[in-house]
């Protein structure tokens, strides 16, 4: 990337080069706001459904780590925002040092989420759990099984997202992504990054708060 | 700190507060209006991250337009589902 210029063709100027950039993946953005959209309007109607075993079922998720993931990952956003801000300035070490913190914070959001699956592998909650069952009503393992394949879903995302931010670091790092003028690069990871954090921003009140 | 930095933070300052809110919300007998607390302080948060993180501040009408696309395709979609499920007898 280093040796390609700063405007290549079609485009006249950079700004309009940027646009391109920027709607492309708001394009790509709004495709996943309809694969979310989808499935937790799925799940609002389990809700208005059978609202007794909705509720039932949400009060054995573990609420506390459900609300510090949000702010894990609220945070992690703040790292994004905060990193696109020094690499339009073409600072590459604070880039770098932001975008590991990103990621980071990623990560701990998937240790916190393995640790609740693991509780609820343990507590019987989920479907290969063996033992008693707290969930017996087919309400209740409905939102269960929504939850799982929602927060799952989810946690594929953000996977994906720390890849692409690990990969970002090391582009920044050998100067494969030049700053600041391919900071474009790094506003699109982190429209990604900011996309899963609003997904989350949703899954948080239709499950972890339907009790 | 530069005036970009101090409004991305007020911004995440904002964030945790709403988390609070909804949190606090969702332990109070709110009844049938708790969800709709819980998905509206939701929405006030997606407006925020979209707005401040995702540029949508800087960007031009067209790249507004389309991000606003996403969000009038769910309220089709959620109205259509519920004039179904919210109007049987």
């Amino acid at each position: 990337m280093s040796d390609r210029p700063a405007v290549h063709s079609p485009y006249a100027e950079a700004a309009q080069q940027r646009d391109a950039d920027l709607l492309g993946m708001y394009v790509f953005l709004v495709t996943e706001v309809m694969l979310f959209g989808g499935f937790l309007s799925a799940v609002s109607m389990v809700r208005v459904l059978h609202p007794q075993e909705a509720s039932s079922a949400a009060q054995h998720l573990n609420l506390w780590l459900g609300s510090m993931n949000t702010a894990v990952l609220l945070t992690s956003s703040l790292a994004m925002a905060l990193s696109v801000q020094v690499s339009r300035e073409g600072k590459r070490r604070p880039t770098i040092i932001g975008l590991c913190l990103t990621a980071a914070l990623g990560l701990v959001f998937l240790v916190i989420k393995g640790v609740e699956y693991y509780q609820e592998y343990r507590e019987g909650l989920m479907p290969l759990s063996d033992g008693i069952k707290p969930l017996s009503k087919p309400g209740e393992q409905l939102f269960f099984n929504f939850y799982l394949v929602g927060t799952g879903l989810h946690a594929l995302h953000l996977t994906i997202g720390i890849v692409l931010v690990a990969g970002l670091v090391w582009g920044v790092f050998r100067s494969r992504v030049q700053l600041p003028h391919r900071a474009v690069t790094v506003e699109i990871v982190g429209l990604y990054w900011h996309l899963v954090d609003v997904v989350w921003v949703f899954i948080y009140p239709i499950f972890y708060l339907a009790r | 700190m530069t005036a970009r930095t101090r409004t991305l933070v007020l911004v995440w300052i904002v964030l945790m507060v709403l988390l609070g809110l909804t949190l606090g919300a969702s332990f109070l007998p709110l009844g049938a209006f708790k969800p709709v607390v819980n998905i509206a302080i939701g929405l006030a948060k997606a407006t925020l991250i979209f707005w401040f993180f995702m540029h949508l501040r800087e960007v031009s009408g067209l790249i507004r337009l389309v991000a606003f696309a996403g969000a009038v395709g769910i309220v089709i979609m959620l109205a259509l589902i519920s004039s179904d499920y919210l109007t049987r007898p």
